[in-house]
C-alpha cells in the first residue's frame, strides 16, 4: 500500500511504562514490525550483586519490580535461604504471605488503572486504583518505614514484627476493597467501548506463551492453569484455599480480568493467613554478613510471573554471581510476535495488557 | 533423585557422551548441545527455557541454562563450559523462542556467541560498545570494584 | 455598524470567560468523578486557576520545532481558533440578544465549525512529527465522517421548523421542545454522539489520543498557540452544546427565568454531559469509530429523514 512510516514510540511515550523504546514500521496505522530497544534504565544489578554481601543486596531488589518490591525481597531471599539451608519460624512465613499478596494486590491495582488508562479512560480508573493502593502503600509504611522501597523481608525473616493493630487494618482493607472489586467491574469489566476494544486484541495462544517463556497471569489469560503457588508451593501456600484465575482466549481482555479475578484471590488468601498467624518471633536471627557456597535456583510467583534468582557463592561474604530472571523481560519478548498486524491502538492495548516494569526488564 | 533420572535417560539415549553431574547442574560437553537439548525438549518434555545465563569462573565460562518441565515438575539446570578463548555456544533459538532475548542479554554481558542465533545484537549496553561487564576481568576507569567484604570485625 | 461592533467584542469577552470557565470546570468535575479536590489554592475554590494558566501559557515560550513547513504551522492556530469565534455570530442567547440573526444561520454554523478540521490537519501536516500527521489525517478522517449523520439530524429539524434561521428555529418550539418529539429524539441523539466526535472529545478524542499518539495534531505547540488549540476545544464544545439547545432543547425559551439563564443553563447542561462522558470512557478505536459512524448513525439518520418526510408530506 502506501509508503512505510518508522515512528519511534519510546523512550518517552506516554504509554509505555518508563522508558522502553519501540521502534513500529508502520503502514498508515497498521504496525509492519515491531523492534523493542531496551537499557534505558540498566543499573547493572547484577554487577552490583557481585559487590555486595548478600543482605546488602536486598535493597536493591525493591528497586527491580518497583511496584511489587515485597515480592521481590522475598524471592531473593527465599533464595539466599535455600542456598544457606536457612529455616524460618512459621510466624515470618505467615507474614510474609500477607505481605506478598498485599503487594500483589497493589501491583494488580496499578495494573488494572493503566491499562484502562491505555485505552483511553481519562484517569479515572488510574486515580480509583491508585487510591486503594494508596491504603496497602500506608500500611507498608507503618510496617516498615517506606511507602515504595521497602527493604522488610530479610534473610531468615523479617526486619521486625507487624504493629499491633495490624490485622484490623488489613481486614478493614479487604472489606473495602471486595466493595471496591464491584465498581472496577461496573466501571470497566463489562462496559462496552472497553470489550470492543480489549476483546479478541493481541491473542496470546498457550504454544506461544510457553514457547516465549511468559509466565505469571498473561500465561493464566491464555488458558495454561499454572500458578508456583499451588503447583510449586513456597512458604505456607498449600495451606490456604485459593482458586488459580484461568482465561479463555489469551486477549488483552482475559489478561485484564485474570488480574482483576486474582486480586480477589489474594484477599481470600490474606483473609484466611490472617486468621492463622502462629505466635513467635518473626525477626531475622541470621548473621547480616556470612559466607556461602554452591548454587541456588529459586522462583517465585511474582505480580508479573516468575521471577527467579540464580544465586553462584563460592566461599566469599558476596554472591559470586547473582542472575535474576524477570519475568517482564520473558513477557515483553512475546510483544513483536503480537502486535505484528494490529494498528497502532490495538498495540499501546497490548502493551498496557502485558503489564511491563521497565525497571525489572532492564536491571 | 529427578536429576540423576535425566542424565540415565540422556546416558541410554546417547552412550558415548561425558554427561556428569556436578553439584545440581548437568554438564554437557559443547558439541553436543544441540543434540541433547533437542532430545530434553522432545522426548523428556522439557518445553519451558526459563533462563540463560553464563557463569565467569575466570579461566573458563560456563554457560547456564535453565530449563523447566511443567509436566513433570523438574527444574534442570544445564552448564555448558567453554574455555575462555573460544566462547562460541549453538543457539537454541528454534528449540525455545524465548532464548532468543535470553541469549542476547548473555552476548550482551558476558561476550558469548551464539551460532546461527537470528538477531545477535546488545540488548541492554550501547551497540558500539565492545567491553563485556559481566566478565570477571572487567575494567573500566571509572569502575571501582569494592573490595570484598571482611565480614564483621571486632 | 456600532451594534455590530459592540455585540463582536461581548462575544469575545464571553468567549474568554467561558473558556476560562469550562476548564475550571472541567477540572473541577473530574476531580469530583475521580475523589479529588482538584484545584484549590488559587482563589476560592480554585476559581482564580484559569487566570493563572492563561499567564503561564503567555509567558511560555514559543517553540518552532525544526523542519516544520512554518506558514501552515504557524496559521493552523488561527484556522481552528477564528471559525469557532466567528460561529457565535447567529447563536441567539435570547430573544433580542443575537449578534446577527442570519435567515442561513443553521447552513452558516454547520459550515463555518467545518472549516476546523482543515486547521488541525494544517497542524498535523506543518510539525513535521509522525504522531501530530497520524493526529491530523485521524481527524480529518473522523470529522468528514461524522459530519454526514451531523447534518442530518439538523435537516430534520429544519424540515420541521421550516426555516434555516436560528432565530426562527427557536420560535418554532414554543409549543413544546423539539426534543420531545419522537422523531427529533432520535435526531437530537445522533446529534449528541456526532458532535462529540467533531469536536474530538472522549470516546472520540482519537485524534489527540493521549496514550498513543502522545497529544495528536497539537504535540509540538507551546505557550499561546497551544492556548488558541485548548481555547478553540472548549469553545467548539460550547458551540455545537448551544447550537443543540436552540435546535432541540427550545433555546432560550423557559418560564420564570430570563431567556439568557435558560439558554446558558441548556447549554452548559449538554457540556456538562460530554465532559461527564469523558471521565468515564475509554476511548473507541479508528476503524470502530468510522464503522460507527457509516454503519449505524447515517442509516439511522438517513432512514429517520426519510420516515419522518414521508410522514410530514402526507398529514
Amino acid at each position: 500500500m502506501g509508503e512505510e512510516l518508522i515512528v519511534n514510540m519510546g523512550p518517552q511515550h506516554p504509554s509505555t511504562h518508563g522508558v522502553l523504546y519501540l521502534e513500529l514500521k508502520l503502514d498508515g496505522e497498521v504496525v509492519l514490525d515491531c523492534v523493542p530497544h531496551l537499557g534505558y534504565l540498566h543499573r547493572s544489578m547484577e554487577k552490583i550483586a557481585e559487590n555486595r554481601t548478600y543482605t546488602q543486596f536486598i535493597p536493591f531488589t525493591d528497586r527491580l519490580d518497583y511496584l511489587a518490591s515485597m515480592n521481590n525481597n522475598l524471592g531473593y531471599c527465599l533464595a539466599v535461604e535455600k542456598l544457606l539451608n536457612v529455616e524460618v519460624t512459621p510466624r515470618a512465613q505467615y507474614l510474609r504471605v500477607i505481605i506478598a499478596e498485599l503487594n500483589r494486590v497493589a501491583s494488580h491495582l496499578v495494573a488494572i488503572g493503566t491499562f484502562a488508562q491505555d485505552l483511553g479512560a481519562y484517569a479515572t480508573p488510574l486515580f480509583y486504583a491508585f487510591s486503594d493502593r494508596e491504603k496497602i502503600v500506608e500500611l507498608f509504611d507503618e510496617l516498615c518505614g517506606s511507602r515504595l522501597t521497602y527493604n522488610y523481608v530479610r534473610i531468615g525473616g523479617l526486619s521486625g514484627d507487624i504493629p499491633p493493630g495490624t490485622d484490623k487494618v488489613i481486614k478493614d482493607f479487604i472489606k473495602y476493597e471486595y466493595k471496591q472489586l464491584v465498581e472496577y467491574n461496573e466501571l470497566l469489566t463489562h462496559n462496552v467501548i472497553f470489550l470492543a476494544r480489549s476483546k479478541n486484541i493481541g491473542i496470546l495462544s498457550k504454544e506461544l506463551a510457553q514457547a516465549y517463556s511468559v509466565s505469571g497471569p498473561i500465561l493464566r489469560a491464555s488458558g495454561v492453569r499454572w500458578d508456583l503457588r499451588k503447583d510449586e508451593p513456597y512458604l505456607v501456600y498449600d495451606k490456604f484455599d485459593f482458586d488459580v484465575c484461568v482465561g479463555t482466549v489469551g486477549d488483552s481482555w482475559d489478561r485484564f480480568k485474570v488480574r482483576l479475578d486474582e486480586v480477589t484471590q489474594s484477599l481470600r488468601i490474606i483473609e484466611q493467613a490472617i486468621e492463622a498467624i502462629p505466635e513467635g518471633n518473626p525477626v531475622s536471627k541470621v548473621n547480616r554478613v556470612f559466607r556461602g557456597t554452591g548454587e541456588s535456583y529459586l522462583r517465585t510467583e511474582n505480580p508479573r510471573g516468575e521471577l527467579g534468582f540464580y544465586l553462584v557463592a563460592e566461599g566469599g561474604f558476596n554472591p559470586y554471581r547473582c542472575k535474576i530472571r524477570s519475568p517482564s523481560f520473558s513477557n515483553l519478548s512475546v510483544l513483536p510476535a503480537l502486535i505484528k498486524g494490529l494498528n497502532i491502538s490495538d498495540a499501546v492495548c497490548v502493551l498496557g495488557s502485558l503489564d511491563i516494569v521497565m525497571g525489572e526488564i532492564d536491571r | 533423585m529427578l536429576i540423576n533420572d535425566t542424565q540415565k535417560k540422556i546416558k541410554d539415549k546417547f552412550p558415548s557422551l561425558a554427561v556428569e553431574i556436578v553439584g545440581s547442574a548437568l554438564v554437557v560437553p559443547k558439541s553436543s548441545l544441540l543434540e541433547v537439548a533437542t532430545f530434553l525438549k522432545n522426548e523428556l518434555s522439557f518445553e519451558n527455557c526459563h533462563s540463560v545465563t553464563a557463569v565467569d569462573r575466570k579461566d573458563k565460562m560456563e554457560a547456564v541454562y535453565h530449563l523447566y518441565s511443567t509436566s513433570n515438575h523438574i527444574m534442570l539446570t544445564l552448564k555448558v563450559i567453554l574455555p575462555m578463548d573460544d566462547l562460541t555456544v549453538e543457539s537454541l533459538y528454534l528449540l525455545w523462542p524465548s532464548a532468543n532475548w535470553l541469549e542476547r542479554e548473555t552476548f550482551d554481558f558476558f561476550g558469548i556467541k551464539f551460532l546461527h542465533h537470528p538477531d545477535l545484537r546488545r540488548i541492554m549496553n550501547p551497540d558500539e560498545w565492545t567491553d563485556y561487564p559481566l566478565r570477571k576481568d572487567f575494567k573500566r576507569d571509572d569502575f571501582i570494584p569494592r573490595p570484598q567484604s571482611t565480614g564483621l570485625k571486632g | 455598524m456600532i451594534r455590530m461592533f459592540l455585540s463582536g467584542f461581548a462575544c469575545l469577552g464571553f468567549i474568554a470567560l467561558s473558556a476560562m470557565f469550562l476548564i475550571w470546570w472541567e477540572r473541577k468535575i473530574s476531580a469530583i468523578i475521580q475523589n479529588r479536590m482538584g484545584p484549590m489554592l488559587t482563589g476560592f475554590h480554585g476559581t482564580l486557576q484559569p487566570i493563572a494558566d492563561t499567564i503561564k501559557l503567555l509567558l511560555k515560550e514559543d517553540i518552532a520545532p525544526a523542519g516544520i513547513d512554518f506558514l501552515s504551522w504557524w496559521l493552523a492556530p488561527f484556522f481552528v481558533t477564528v471559525p469557532v469565534v466567528t460561529a457565535f455570530v447567529v447563536i441567539p442567547f435570547s430573544s433580542s440578544w443575537v449578534p446577527y440573526d442570519l435567515n442561513v444561520g443553521v447552513l452558516y454554523i454547520c459550515s463555518i465549525t467545518s472549516i476546523c478540521v482543515l486547521g488541525i490537519f494544517m497542524a498535523g501536516w506543518g510539525s513535521n512529527n509522525k504522531y501530530s500527521l497520524l493526529g491530523g489525517m485521524r481527524s480529518a478522517a473522523q470529522i468528514i465522517s461524522y459530519e454526514v449523520p451531523l447534518l442530518l439530524s439538523v435537516l430534520l429539524v429544519v424540515m420541521e421548523s421550516g426555516t434555516l434561521s436560528m432565530q426562527g428555529i427557536v420560535h418554532a418550539q414554543e409549543h413544546g421542545w423539539f426534543v420531545f418529539k419522537p422523531h427529533l429524539a432520535i435526531a437530537f441523539v445522533i446529534y449528541l454522539i456526532s458532535s462529540t466526535a467533531e469536536v474530538n472529545r472522549v470516546p472520540f478524542d482519537i485524534p489527540e489520543a493521549e496514550s498513543e499518539l502522545v497529544a495528536g495534531y497539537h504535540t509540538e505547540y507551546t505557550g499561546m498557540k497551544f492556548a488558541m488549540f485548548f481555547v478553540a476545544e472548549y469553545t467548539n464544545m460550547f458551540i455545537v452544546s448551544a447550537t443543540a439547545a436552540t435546535l432541540f432543547l427550545g433555546g432560550w425559551q423557559g418560564p420564570f427565568l430570563p431567556g439568557v439563564a435558560w439558554f446558558l443553563m441548556k447549554s452548559y447542561f449538554l457540556v456538562f454531559f460530554m465532559m461527564w462522558m469523558r471521565w468515564t470512557l475509554p476511548r473507541v478505536r479508528m476503524d470502530q469509530m468510522m464503522s460507527f459512524a457509516w454503519k449505524l448513525l447515517t442509516p439511522i439518520a438517513l432512514l429517520n429523514l426519510l420516515i419522518s418526510g414521508w410522514f410530514m408530506l402526507k398529514v
